[in-house]
């Protein structure tokens, strides 16, 4: 059993939810109360990573975040290191690959609060953004928690991106899911039958308690 | 200070076209059938919507003023609206509520008191019965020492004994407050006890003889609403 993997999974997955939720929630607002032209354009745009091949995610991932690419130049004048094949890397891909997964149903949310509140906000003298913190993000509070367990189990299982861009150095970029494809490769299936079991009881809470968070709203 | 307004605005059924003014410690009550555009009058009023054209000016200060564009957001406006349910916000208790907005903490648990739900303070809005959130709605106004208090059918959800027991609270209050008070009601009763000034709107449009044909039964036989009529239009369809 590789628990190096493990940790780096976990670590990756917990890191990926933590941003993605601060990142995403201002985003899903927007989105959620605001028209402006172009919009359905911009938001396919945000949306295209469920749509892609992980490999053509990962692929222009690399493109951008390699030595010459605009990511991976600007990280390489900042800290004179490389970006590819690092865990800052692969969480810039995890991240990218996992936005569809936490602006959508916190715009859901969002959009099934009551608009009445809002009113009585504005009236109240609150400020969109103020509004946004004291009444939207505590009235979404369910659907923002669910949006992060998606976020996390989407995380916990990236494969092909995460190749891509990071490989499989062991203790920086192997993931359990690439642990478990070279333990299958070399033919070692305890190995990775011991770890592939260990992703079931995890996932399948985490989705009993999206179901019951989704009941509760 | 004195509240006067005079707007257009084109709605689905008919076009809204209302003028009044109202002066401190007086409630002004617009009264008519629902789908007259009282509630859409009241919304504007709060910077909710926007007339097409028109004024409204409280005192000196200008609020609206379409020849001008001048759209003062709801946030400026620092007024009270009491909503007709459901507006109180639900992850906070009663005392959250009607803090919400306040200028002095300490004024809260007066108003709490004097509406009779200080004891329910640490409740959640669910947890307390429809007058006592409508109660709470109003002390979350009144916290707020807005410059002018507007009241939609505040009290339309309630049941017949807490609806009088708030009606006479409000009129009691009003002395103190010292400020205009624009109150919306399709209750003929409700607006005679409460009003200072009734202004009955009809289809969009002031109606003086709306009353006098409701209370002699004469209204709505004959003379079926826009809004109805385009509604059963639209079923037809």
């Amino acid at each position: 059993m590789d628990y190096t993997a493990l940790y780096i999974t976990l670590k990756l997955a917990m890191i990926t939810t933590a941003i993605l939720v601060v990142l995403a929630a201002p985003v899903a607002y927007f989105f959620a109360y605001h028209k402006f032209p172009g919009k359905p354009l911009v938001e396919a745009l945000l949306y295209l990573p469920i749509a892609l091949p992980p490999t053509v995610i990962g692929f222009y991932m690399v493109m951008v975040m390699g030595p010459k690419g605009f990511l991976g130049s600007f990280w390489n004048s900042l800290t004179g290191a490389s970006l590819l094949f690092t865990f800052t890397g692969i969480t810039i891909a995890a991240i990218l690959y996992s936005l569809p997964f936490a602006i959508q149903p916190m715009k859901a949310t969002f959009q099934k609060l009551d608009h009445r509140l809002l009113e009585n906000a504005a009236v109240l003298g609150l400020s969109p953004i103020s509004a946004f913190f004291r009444v939207v993000i505590p009235n979404s509070t369910s659907g923002i928690i669910a949006a992060a367990i998606l976020v996390f189990l989407h995380s916990i299982g990236a494969f092909g991106v995460l190749l891509m861009v990071g490989g499989s150095i062991p203790g920086v970029t192997k993931v359990a899911s690439i642990a478990i494809y070279e333990a299958v490769e070399m033919m070692d299936y305890r190995t990775a039958g011991l770890m592939a079991l260990s992703f079931i009881p995890v996932s399948y809470l985490f989705l009993l308690l999206v179901n019951k968070l989704n009941e509760d709203s | 200070m004195t509240l006067s307004l005079s707007i257009k605005k084109k709605l689905a059924f008919f076009d809204l076209d209302i003028s009044f003014s109202c002066s401190s410690d007086n409630i002004f009550v617009l009264i008519g059938p629902s789908g007259g555009g009282k509630t859409t009058t009241i919304r504007m009023l709060a910077g909710l919507e926007q007339p097409d054209s028109g004024t409204i000016a409280f005192g000196d200060e200008t609020w609206f003023d379409s020849s001008r564009r001048i759209n003062l957001k709801p946030q400026k406006r620092h007024l009270g609206y009491v909503f007709q349910d459901y507006s109180l916000f639900p992850n906070l208790n009663i005392y959250e509520n009607a803090a919400f907005a306040a200028v002095d903490h300490n004024e809260v648990n007066d108003l709490l008191e004097l509406f009779g739900i200080s004891h329910l303070r640490d409740r959640k809005p669910f947890m307390v019965s429809g007058g006592e959130r409508q109660r709470c709605a109003i002390c979350q106004a009144l916290a707020r020492r807005p410059r002018l208090l507007l009241l939609d059918e505040p009290f339309s959800a309630l049941d017949v004994a807490s609806r009088r027991d708030l009606r006479e609270e409000l009129k009691s209050l009003k002395g103190n407050l010292s400020l205009p008070i624009v109150y919306v009601t399709h209750d003929i009763n409700e607006a005679l006890y409460l009003a200072d000034e009734i202004l009955p709107i009809v289809d969009g449009e002031e109606d003086r003889d709306w009353m006098r044909r409701t209370i002699t039964g004469a209204a709505s036989r004959k003379e079926p609403l826009k809004a109805a009529r385009g509604q059963r239009l639209a079923l037809a369809l």
